[in-house]
């Protein structure tokens, strides 16, 4: 059955070298070593019984805190410390002990159970302290990076704010200049106004003579065609001949009618004419150039088709195509999103409609027009320059408003983008904005969160970041990537996993969560003394 | 990772989306089952010529005639050792003979004589030997009947239901009916209540083999797998009907008392006018002939040792198969297997299995493994067994149609596919997209798919990674039902024919390769979806894609007792449910009704968030904690009872009434089980319970809180208070239960370690019990004898240890290092009697439970030894 050795032999290196045996019950810290006199009934470290000391480490769980037994697996509830000279004294739970795996890597642990354990704890101990080592000269360079990046970033902060302080200086001298130009413009534009209806009244009233001029030559002209006799009168007779003047249209002019058209007389003179004229001159057909009034009647078809395009296609339109010019995409999005139809044969027909074109403004309204433009390119570019800088504004005060860390460590990642390629996708972390994951070969890149929150442990939230709200996944939760800092000299994304289903981890290093490292050195002695 | 999987699974859920039961038949659109069952009870148009009987040693044979069509039926009978009757119908001169199914008796059963007692023109009365049971074969119409003494046990076409179909397809139908009888079980599996409900006014049972996505509960549509057995049961005789038939059958239900209520019943039973309470049972079958096995039992442990006798009994598993899996759909890569690994140290939650699915092979390949997440398997695999713990790895029967793979390559070459009908190879989407079907029918392709786990030949593999059958229905995205075409070839027989034995013969072959890999030495373990009756002999079954919900928790526990009752005693469900996420409050609960059920897996599905036991907070983690090392506790118990399984065909996990048989009080209990006969569990599966009432049997006995000691009384309805910490567990007064209370991080760590025996006491101051040791892992209990096999008995204030197999030898290091005795007075002195010399032992008495503590006896658990308390 069993026969335990009670007792543990250790040898224990003091500082001046001599070799002193210290003993203790097996499983037994050096502190709690106290508790365990063999000389004395043991009590249960809990206080809840005394046993007779040949109890303790008998195989047998006597305490309910498992006190009793440190050194076998008899508790369920017990702990065995491994002193592990060379490396980190640990507690293992009791049930380690003896179950034919090597936990202690002094080996301390499987002394009853034929396992093969070799003491591993120099090893360890010598690669621990080459990892706390370059750890430590990671942190320490590490940490000298983040006081640079903490004062580039105040600089930077103070830049910026500077920057924002002189910007709203600028953006109110802008703004008086944006209301100055708007006075300027329109000042300019009153004259410019009274200039162009002036001269625009002047053409109607030009206009007008003309039409009256051309009408009186027409009713001349209608009157000796229609004075057939050439009596010097129209005769309701006369008259009659003209069927298209039929008032009902029915086919038939009839004398009454004529009449009708003549005002009652039976004939009139060339000074009476112009009141009949002013009834037929819209039907009255000239015998000697039938097709001449066709440009004043309905436009024939030819001219149609374009007018209808015209109506389909309104003004705007113009202005769209003018900026289509400067903006591709836009035209892009536009054709592509509004206007199925293909473009249009459209300007030239346009110009066929004025035939009578305005006469050029004379050189004094040209110049107040001149004037008045500029002074509206002046108010918009101003105003223009205006929207600039308040983008530019809110762009820095955005950028400041962000929680860059205590010390503002965080900034210089703001607007940098961080990749990691895998064997089948490109990660990318773009701090404080997103995440994505696009295939290699080919595909979307898939949105895995975009920036949430800082969300590490209450002690430091800033060792960990959310990104939520990513691309929904099929019949599951939208995509959230968790990104967990930790100290190194380069910005780099070490690792990335899906440890649940669109639940993306990333491992990040960056200086700026180094912590400053113990003024005490890691005293090498320490460490070789157990 | 994200899209990849997707596309897959998306594949999956675009074929078979809109299950519910639309994509599954019911019996009106099964067209023979609608045909058959729209039969009428009524006169048999099947008559017995009697002239033709003829009567050997083995056997009786005699011709039915139908008198409708003419055509000869052949009807034999066997009486078979062990008090069951066979009967088998098969056309006399079948213009195409039917199947019968290989492969599921053990051996060809052994008969006894029967004897003609006497004959005349209307029948026949044959003597069954023993008990005054005669089988009586009546001539016009044609029925058979079994009775013993004045009383008819079960007839046979007694309602004139037999039909062959002989012109279409080989459809058939026969109908038992069962006197006295009102509570029938088993036919698994169906996501329904323990006790089989008539099947009237609905859809009959259905027994084919399909993959149903996200199957609904309480109702008989068809699932995973299929075992034709059903017993039958009152307070004076159960009985089973074993229905050898592997095509798709439906089985209906109906009893004259299911339509009256509890005051009709009574007073039927007041005036003593009541005719006697009878279910009827109708089988109907696609195709095949009619074998049918009658187990009269009349115990229970009758009825399973005479199941046992013809398909054999459950495989003694791998002790630590025993302990908990872990699963996920899927651990994405040897680092995630590597951390899920440690996460149980650092919580120090033992556990002995963690499993791969399907993600863990290079493009659904099985037998391969995806070279970017797991390149290392076997580092990987080493570094499970330097913890003293194995692996799992899904190999499913679908093969990706790929001239890249080796797998499939090989049975292309040796032509081992199942073809379609025009004789080419049957294809059909899986996992993998276009896949091949291997024709696990055939012999020679089993013996080849079982070479395939050779360590050579499976790369990667050690002898710590075992397997998962799945998708062995088998599972085909675009088949009718989700599964295989019916006139699809297996050699000559159609896949109608075959269908239900599939799964069987996919857990068989991969069972057969793990013991070959091993040179026959370790005992294989195989999980499988698929089943049909005897696969009990292959390994564990578990009950599919069940839900994180609260009511799949609860069917948990009638979907594994009924499997349990036809053989398959290593059952279990997801632990914290497949699809969906449960709530931490379900998630405990679960893993607290798992760690109670004999296989004890958590799984989850790839869209479900993590559940690793540790990620619930510490309090939820701790409660897990403690119900795992409960199960880990009581390692000892759960082996030895499934030895008593694999020895004797006793489920392990038991309705009551398997142990209370007289006591009707138990006969539609399914929310609480036995495990063995000395424990009781009644899971707390209701939300926010605070608390549970447990039905307690038994009029002479006692029960024993295993948490508090507390005793209660037997034959009553306790109801216990709980918080979510409390799993209601009690031990049987007259029962000793060994345990092994130093819980490690798994079962193998725990091999040498000693045992506690819980002793509690019955009334009369005794108690009884086993203890079984053996390696845990090899054949030699069974080729050497290498193993411990003690009686424990207390009687007369003694404990006393004898062996029970003198001729067995294997030594353990393993000790008695405390014995607690339930129940008990204060003794003055006790003594240990051992090797002639008698050595006082220490004791504690606690006297407000009565529980009497022997402090370290010492004793080897091998030992002959008596505790004497004076």
């Amino acid at each position: 059955m069993t026969c335990l050795h009670l007792l543990l032999t250790l040898v224990f290196a003091v500082s001046l070298g001599t070799p002193v045996e210290i003993q203790r019950p097996r499983g037994v810290p050096l502190t709690k070593k106290q508790f365990y006199e063999e000389s004395k009934p043991f009590t249960c470290l809990d206080g809840s019984r005394t046993i007779p000391f040949d109890r303790v480490n008998d195989d047998y769980c006597d305490c309910k805190d498992g006190s009793d037994e440190p050194g076998t697996a008899a508790c369920p509830n017990g702990s065995f410390h491994c002193t592990n000279a060379g490396y980190r004294p640990m507690f293992i739970p009791s049930s380690r002990i003896n179950d034919g795996i090597c936990d202690c890597c002094d080996t301390t642990d499987e002394y009853n159970s034929g396992a093969k354990c070799e003491n591993t704890c120099k090893e360890l101990g010598r690669k621990e302290r080459e990892v706390l080592q370059k750890m430590a000269e990671i942190t320490k360079e590490g940490f000298l990076l983040k006081q640079q990046l903490i004062e580039e970033a105040k600089k930077g902060r103070e830049e910026k704010q500077g920057k924002v302080t002189d910007m709203q200086e600028n953006k109110k001298q802008l703004e008086e200049k944006v209301e100055a130009l708007r006075t300027v413009k329109e000042a300019a534009e009153q004259p410019e106004k009274e200039a162009k209806e002036r001269h625009l009244k002047a053409w109607e009233e030009q206009k007008a003579a003309i039409r009256l001029e051309k009408d009186k030559a027409k009713m001349a002209e209608a009157f000796l065609e229609l004075d057939d006799n050439s009596d010097g009168f129209v005769s309701v007779s006369e008259l009659q001949s003209h069927a298209e003047l039929d008032p009902d249209a029915d086919g038939t002019l009839t004398e009454t009618e004529v009449q009708g058209l003549m005002g009652g007389a039976a004939q009139v003179d060339t000074s009476t004419f112009e009141s009949v004229w002013t009834n037929i001159k819209d039907k009255y057909h000239s015998e000697s150039q039938p097709e001449e009034p066709a440009p004043v009647e309905t436009p024939p078809d030819e001219v149609k088709e374009p007018a209808v395009d015209n109506d389909s296609e309104p003004y705007p339109e113009d202005d769209i195509s003018e900026e289509d010019d400067e903006d591709e995409d836009d035209e892009d999005d536009y054709h592509e999103d509004d206007d199925k139809a293909p473009p249009t044969v459209k300007t030239p027909e346009k110009s066929h409609e004025d035939e009578e074109a305005m006469p050029p403004y004379d050189p004094d309204t040209q110049a107040l027009i001149e004037a008045a433009q500029k002074a509206r390119d002046d108010f918009e570019d101003s105003e223009k320059a205006l929207r600039v800088m308040d983008d530019q504004i809110r762009n820095i005060e955005k950028e400041l408003s962000f929680d860059f860390g205590p010390d503002a460590e965080f900034t210089y990642m703001y607007s940098q983008c961080y990749e990691l390629s895998t064997s089948e996708y490109i990660y990318r972390l773009c701090p404080f904005n997103r995440v994505s994951q696009k295939p290699k070969y080919g595909g979307s890149e898939t949105n895995l969160g975009i920036w949430g929150s800082w969300s590490g442990p209450e002690n430091n939230k800033y060792l960990v970041m959310k990104y939520e709200h990513g691309t929904g996944c099929w019949q599951g939760p939208n995509r959230s990537t968790t990104v967990k800092l930790t100290c190194g000299k380069e910005t780099v994304v070490t690792s990335t996993s899906e440890p649940s289903r669109c639940e993306y981890l990333m491992e990040f290093t960056t200086p700026a969560v180094c912590q400053e490292p113990a003024n005490t050195e890691p005293s090498p002695h320490g460490h070789e003394e157990l | 990772m994200g899209l990849l999987s997707v596309v897959c699974v998306s594949l999956f859920f675009s074929s078979t989306f809109a299950v519910d039961r639309g994509n599954f038949k019911t019996c009106d659109q099964s067209a023979f089952c609608k045909r058959q069952r729209a039969l009428k009870p009524g006169q048999s148009p099947y008559r017995a010529l009697l002239e033709t009987l003829e009567l050997s040693d083995s056997r009786l044979t005699l011709q039915l005639i139908n008198d409708n069509n003419k055509v000869h039926l052949l009807l034999e009978l066997y009486r078979l050792q062990g008090n069951m009757t066979r009967v088998k119908i098969n056309e006399l001169k079948p213009l195409k003979p039917r199947f019968e199914v290989p492969d599921v008796l053990i051996a060809e059963p052994p008969t006894e004589p029967l004897s003609v007692l006497s004959k005349d023109d209307n029948g026949v009365v044959l003597s069954l030997g023993a008990e005054n049971q005669r089988l009586i074969v009546s001539a016009r119409p044609f029925r058979l009947d079994i009775m013993e003494g004045p009383e008819v046990l079960l007839s046979l076409n007694s309602r004139g239901l037999l039909a062959f179909e002989h012109l279409r397809l080989h459809k058939d139908t026969l109908d038992f009916s069962l006197p006295g009888v009102e509570h029938v079980y088993g036919i698994p599996e169906h996501a329904d209540d323990l006790k089989l409900k008539t099947t009237d006014g609905g859809d009959p049972y259905r027994l084919y083999n399909l993959d149903v996505f996200q199957y609904e509960l309480y109702n008989p549509m068809a699932l995973y797998g299929s075992i034709p057995v059903m017993l039958a049961h009152n307070t004076q005789r159960t009985m089973g009907i074993f229905w050898l038939n592997a095509a798709e059958t439906w089985v209906d239900i109906s009893s004259n008392t299911a339509g009256k209520t509890v005051f009709g019943k009574m007073l039927d039973f007041v005036q003593g006018s009541s005719e006697k309470p009878q279910t009827d049972v109708r089988w109907i079958s696609e195709s095949g002939i009619i074998d049918v096995f009658i187990m009269l039992g009349p115990k229970p442990s009758k009825v399973f040792s005479q199941y046992a006798s013809l398909t054999g009994t459950q495989s003694f598993p791998p002790l630590a198969s025993l302990g908990y899996h872990q699963c996920r759909w899927n651990y994405n890569d040897q680092e995630d297997v590597k951390s899920v690994d440690q996460g149980f140290d650092q919580h120090d939650i033992p556990y002995d299995f963690i499993w791969l699915d399907i993600e863990h092979a290079d493009g659904k390949r099985y037998f391969t493994w995806d070279p970017h997440k797991f390149p290392q398997p076997k580092e990987m695999l080493q570094g499970l067994m330097d913890k003293r713990r194995k692996m799992v790895s899904i190999v499913d029967p679908h093969i990706r149609v790929d001239s890249g793979y080796k797998i499939h390559n090989e049975i292309t070459s040796k032509d081992f596919y199942v073809k379609n009908k025009d004789g080419k190879n049957y294809e059909g989407w899986c996992w993998p997209g276009n896949s091949g079907y291997p024709d696990f029918t055939k012999p020679e392709m089993r013996a080849w798919w079982a070479s395939m786990f050779a360590y050579d030949q499976y790369e990667g593999s050690m002898e710590n990674l075992f397997t998962w059958n799945d998708m062995n229905e088998p599972s085909v995205f675009n088949g009718p039902e989700v599964t295989m075409h019916k006139d699809a070839l297996h050699g000559k027989w159609e896949h109608r024919d075959i269908h239900n034995i599939y799964g069987l013969y996919v857990q068989m072959a991969t069972a057969e390769g793990q013991i070959q890999r091993s040179g026959g030495v370790e005992r294989p373990f195989v999980l499988t979806r698929a089943f049909f009756a005897g696969s009990q002999r292959y390994g564990a079954v578990w009950t599919g894609d069940n839900a994180a919900e609260w009511d799949h928790l609860k069917i948990s526990i009638p979907m594994c007792l009924s499997l349990g009752l036809v053989g398959v005693s290593f059952c279990g469900a997801d632990v914290g449910g497949f699809f969906k996420n449960p709530s931490t409050e379900l998630l405990v609960r679960w893993y607290q009704t798992g760690a109670y059920q004999p296989f004890f897996r958590a799984h989850a599905h790839l869209d479900t968030t993590r559940r690793e036991p540790w990620l619930f907070g510490p309090e939820n983690t701790a409660l897990i904690r403690e119900v795992i090392r409960q199960r880990y506790a009581l390692l000892p118990y759960w082996y030895q009872l499934f030895y008593q399984a694999h020895k004797t065909g006793m489920p392990v996990m038991r309705p009551l009434w398997v142990d209370y048989p007289k006591d009707t009080a138990t006969f539609t209990i399914d929310d609480e089980f036995l495990i063995g006969s000395d424990l009781l569990v009644h899971p707390v599966t209701e939300e926010g319970s605070r608390g549970v009432t447990a039905y307690l049997p038994g009029a002479e006995e006692v029960w024993y809180d295993v948490h508090t000691f507390q005793k209660h009384n037997g034959a009553q309805n306790l109801y216990i208070p709980v918080t979510l910490s409390s799993i209601p567990v009690f031990q049987r007064g007259g029962s000793i239960i060994p345990r092994k209370d130093r819980v490690r991080r798994s079962s193998t760590c725990m091999e040498n370690d000693p045992y506690t025996l819980y002793v509690a006491l019955s009334p009369k101051k005794f108690a009884e019990g086993e203890l079984y040791i053996d390696d845990g892992h090899s054949f030699n209990y069974d080729t050497k004898k290498e193993f411990i096999h003690r009686s424990l008995t207390f009687a007369n204030n003694a404990l006393t240890s004898s062996n029970l197999c003198p001729d067995c030898n294997f030594l353990t290091s393993s000790w008695i290092e405390k014995v607690l005795i339930l129940g008990a007075s204060k003794p003055s002195k006790v003594l240990l009697k051992m090797d002639g010399k008698e050595t006082p032992v220490d004791f504690e008495f606690d006297t407000s439970m009565s529980v009497l503590t022997l402090r370290k006896p010492g004793m080897n658990a091998g030992a002959d030894w008596t505790l004497l308390l004076q």
